[in-house]
């Protein structure tokens, strides 16, 4: 396997970025908890920005404070304007639990959110109110690492140990939500009682429904978080995430919670990691529901394994979601020959190496990458690209067909409703991935066979073994390794 | 925890209420163009925003923003501006500042950013935009720029636009002083041409810019360069050959043309393409400002000519909108003062309207405009939208994309005014095109079902 080493990094421009900045990731994170809101500590730039972003993936309000820092408070610390901002988000939304998130400009500044809000909470009295403080300046990482340090900042502030009961921690990464109900259907369903976090299927995907609420209802209940202590098991799809960044890890090396780290479920092999270990947790059978979905997924894929074979995937996204998608792509031949994330992330490129040792096809992995280095190493290689419409130039200017998955969703609406995990969720997916590739032979096919064979009735003309008559697909002879 | 009762507000945040009045009700004047008040959710945007708005659309140029990684992702091509040339400004470039460049600054970084951009894109002018850690890094932009220009004989122009340093009109201005910089006349710079305008603040969103132009064209007026829709290096820099200005968004390029005046003597008039109205009132405003009789027939021609056209489609929304309730909320007040009059033309008052950066005698202007009883309010929330909306029994909201989920939620229906729309909304067909999109929402099935 080819190895680029951080692309984006030994130069000194990022072309196009693949990522976005550390507190758009704790926004997330806190919007999955009950009764929550949020305020950014910064210039009100920031906030303003990540919500914009989050409202057109959406397609919800999103509601997020900026302690709207000026110059003056640049200058002489932005103290007055958090505890101000702290009184009117208060006033206004009168939050169960309130997350603060730094930005580049308090972190420059040295702002001490820690020391402020407890200030705060002490000067007006309001000691009872969950505040849950996040150092993410948007240069310490991208919103994947800002996600998950929010969850393990959440679960440090909030988690107890309690007196030791059966429920089970699920902890996701950023997924859909309707991926998230998916999992908390499949949960139902082998009767497992459980915590997830963080819980934004509701709070992010909310019903039409009278009258509106400022703060939806939804979200992983605070009471449940303290009580994350004291669960039977931790099962986290955060195969990727650094130890340092992880709530499992915290609440089993802190509470004793035995961690069972795993892939997302998508694809075969995944989602049976997933339900096996839910079968051993509990004792429960497997439902009838369940083998029939596993059973349909099976059938999918034989189905649409010809047509497959035909895809060279181009995936990107963040680590954890990247990685489902390279499985799923595996299991199905759809061979991967880029792999990227805007992340800087150690633990995927070891998993990948593991992943793709046994894929015919040469694969680049890029890790901090830019979508001008990803489009580089797609041209003439990949037919077909997943992730999400920020990667909109490979089909605009590469001619490469994009499937929608992950976040940002910009330019096609129901990003919020995308399935793409469990044995249903992977049968949607991988549908939806086949259809593009169909599609797309199916606009092109006369016009190349016309351009490839029509001429051949000319004199002298010869066609080499390799042509098909179909030059988008399949992968170039080149890249199948030797 | 059990979810409280949804509270009905029937108070507005005590900072927050000299920025609203009622029209009729109170003599004060609205409080405006100060600084967001810290936690009220402002739907504004940071300078950052407002420069790159204004500077993104010179097609040919390297837009690099100097900062952390966020700011560059943000605003990676969510403008509808066409080019009918360079596609380069559709790429976000960022030096992608990490920890270590905070604490050691960078500079160097930035130096070295801008050498592998100009090998690899040929451009003539590379802006360089500052995001808000750049002042407190203690990041020379200024230096560094000036010694980039040196080194690769074009020009590096330094954006300050440092995003807690006022608010996004402070960024137009920003934008401003480095197009100031751009146009600067060299010593081969001809002399003012006859009957030659350039065209201010529009930047070609869905081909606003080329629809004006067309009309210009027809009744004998040159566009010498549009600030900045489909704009480019070469035409900037000829940008003091026009005779005179016309400015289509006040907000962002008002400070432009007060300079160019200054500068360069070229005058200037306040314009508007967007509705029937402005728009037929803006041609013969141009018209008669250069006083040229077979202009001046010309002009009347096309507004009879164009007009016809559209007439009758724009009669038969009016009766079918006429008597709906509109609130609008925009970035700026140019936009919010001719969408009060587009929507007269179709039958529909204002209920509600507010900016997020409307300077005071746009406010000014904003009040002579509406009805007795119209709420007015500057840098809203998401809360006051919400209650004033309600209160005003508006079926209509216009505003951008953080409105857009707002309104939906309440059953509202919804215009989309921003840069990322991808229909023009400017002259007789953009007219049309409103009163479409109006009909499209308001007229629509779904709400038959909520
Ligand atoms: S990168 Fe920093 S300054 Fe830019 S939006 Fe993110 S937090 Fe704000």
């Amino acid at each position: 396997m080819e190895r680029e080493k951080s692309l984006a990094n030994c130069c000194n421009v990022n072309e196009n970025p693949c990522n976005m900045c550390m507190p758009m990731g704790g926004i997330l994170a806190f919007k999955g908890l009950e009764q929550s809101m949020v305020i950014i500590h910064g210039s009100q730039g920031c906030a303003t920005y990540m919500r914009r972003h989050m409202a057109e993936h959406f397609n919800e309000p999103v509601d997020v404070a900026s302690s709207s820092l000026n110059e003056k408070g640049t200058i002489y610390g932005g103290e007055k304007n958090l505890k101000q901002g702290l009184d009117n988000v208060i006033k206004a939304y009168r939050p169960g639990v309130v997350g603060i998130l730094t930005t580049c400009l308090a972190e420059t500044i040295g702002e001490d959110i820690d020391r402020i809000s407890q200030e705060y909470l002490k000067e007006r009295g309001c000691n009872d109110l969950p505040v849950v403080t996040v150092n993410s300046p948007g240069y310490g990482g991208t919103h994947t690492e800002g996600y998950w340090l929010t969850l393990r900042r959440i679960v440090t502030k909030l988690a107890r140990k309690t007196e030791t009961h059966s429920k089970i921690n699920v902890i996701i990464p950023n997924i859909s939500p309707a991926d998230i109900r998916e999992i908390k259907r499949i949960l139902q369903l082998m009767q497992v009682e459980y915590v997830l976090l963080p819980d934004f299927s509701d709070t992010l995907d909310r019903p039409y429904q009278r009258p509106y609420r400022k703060i939806p209802e939804g979200g992983t209940k605070l009471a449940d978080i303290v009580a994350m202590g004291g669960a039977a098991a931790t099962i986290q799809f955060g195969l990727t995430v650094d130890d340092s960044m992880s709530p499992g890890k915290y609440l089993e090396s802190e509470f004793g919670v035995p961690l069972y780290n795993l892939p997302l479920p998508m694809g075969v092999e995944n989602t049976d990691l997933f339900i096996n270990l839910l079968i051993k947790l509990t004792g429960n059978h497997l439902p009838p529901a369940i083998e029939q979905e596993r059973g349909r997924l099976l059938d999918c894929m034989i189905d649409s394994h010809k047509y497959n074979a035909q895809g060279s995937s181009v995936i990107f996204g963040e680590p954890e979601n990247v990685y489902g998608v390279v499985k799923i792509c595996l299991e199905n031949g759809i061979y991967p020959v880029v792999v990227a994330t805007g992340s800087k992330n150690h633990n995927l490129k070891q998993l990948l190496d593991d992943l793709l040792v046994n894929s015919p096809v040469r694969c680049t992995v890029i890790t901090e990458a830019d979508f001008t280095t990803i489009r580089q190493k797609s041209r003439g290689r990949a037919n077909i690209a997943i992730g999400s419409s920020d990667g909109r130039y490979l089909t605009e200017k590469e001619g490469i067909p994009l499937v929608r998955y992950g976040f940002p969703i910009h330019d096609r609406t129901g990003g919020q409703r995308l399935l793409s995990v469990g044995y249903a969720g992977t049968t949607m997916f991988l549908d939806r991935v086949t259809n593009t590739l169909l599609e797309y032979k199916h606009k092109h096919y006369r016009r190349s066979m016309y351009q490839m064979f029509y001429q051949g009735e000319q004199e002298g003309q010869e066609f080499s073994a390799e042509s098909c008559g179909e030059h988008y697909v399949m992968f170039m002879p080149s890249d199948v390794k030797q | 925890m059990d979810v409280p009762e949804p509270v009905l507000w029937d108070t507005v945040l005590e900072e927050r209420k000299a920025s609203i009045i009622t029209k009729g009700k109170q003599k004060k004047h609205l409080k405006c163009d100060i600084d967001s008040v810290a936690g009220c959710v402002s739907q504004r945007a940071c300078v950052y925003c407002g420069a790159r708005v204004v500077l993104n659309p010179v097609t040919d140029a390297i837009h690099l923003v100097h900062g952390p990684i966020g700011c560059a992702s943000y605003t990676w091509d969510i403008r509808g501006s066409l080019s009918s040339g360079s596609e380069l400004y559709r790429n976000s470039f960022s030096t992608d500042l990490k920890e270590q460049d905070v604490i050691f600054g960078g500079e160097n970084k930035l130096a070295r950013a801008i050498d592998e951009l100009v090998a690899k894109y040929p451009a003539k002018v590379v802006f360089v935009y500052a995001t808000c850690i750049v002042g407190v890094i203690g990041d020379d932009l200024e230096a560094v720029c000036k010694a980039a220009a040196k080194k690769h004989n074009i020009e590096v122009i330094p954006v300050q636009s440092s995003g807690f340093a006022g608010n996004k009109a402070a960024g137009y201005r920003a934008a401003c002083d480095a197009l100031l910089r751009l146009i600067q006349p060299g010593e081969l710079s001809s002399a003012p041409r006859v009957n030659t305008i350039n065209y201010l603040g529009d930047f070609n969103l869905a081909g606003e810019f080329w629809i004006i132009k067309n009309y210009l064209k027809q009744v004998g007026i040159e566009v010498n360069v549009a600030f900045t829709g489909d704009s480019n290096y070469k035409a900037l820099k000829n940008a003091t050959r026009a005779s005179l200005n016309v400015i289509q968004c006040a907000g962002s390029m008002i400070y432009l043309a007060q300079r160019m005046k200054e500068l360069y003597q070229i005058p200037y008039l306040n314009i508007s393409f967007l509705g029937l109205e402005d728009t037929a009132t803006s041609l013969r405003k141009i018209a008669a400002h250069f006083g040229d009789e077979s202009i001046m027939a010309r002009v009347e021609e096309l507004i009879e000519r164009e007009t016809a056209k559209v007439k009758p489609v724009l009669d038969w929304y009016r009766q079918r909108l006429q008597g709906k309730k509109a609130a609008i909320y925009v970035g700026g007040g140019f936009k919010a003062i001719s969408l009060i009059k587009q929507f007269r033309e179709i039958g529909i008052d204002v209920v509600m309207i507010g900016t997020q950066t409307g300077r005071k005698e746009e406010y000014q202007t904003i009040n002579d405009l509406v009805d007795e009883g119209t709420v007015i309010l500057d840098d809203a929330n998401p809360s006051e939208l919400e209650k004033f909306m309600l209160e005003k029994g508006a079926h209509l909201l216009v505003g951008g994309v953080k409105e857009r989920p707002l309104a939906y939620k309440l059953g509202i229906a919804f215009i989309d005014h921003n840069h990322d729309r991808k229909h023009p909304l400017s002259g007789f067909v953009g007219a049309v095109n409103l009163a479409k999109e109006v009909y499209s929402t308001l007229c629509s099935p779904v709400w038959q079902y909520v």
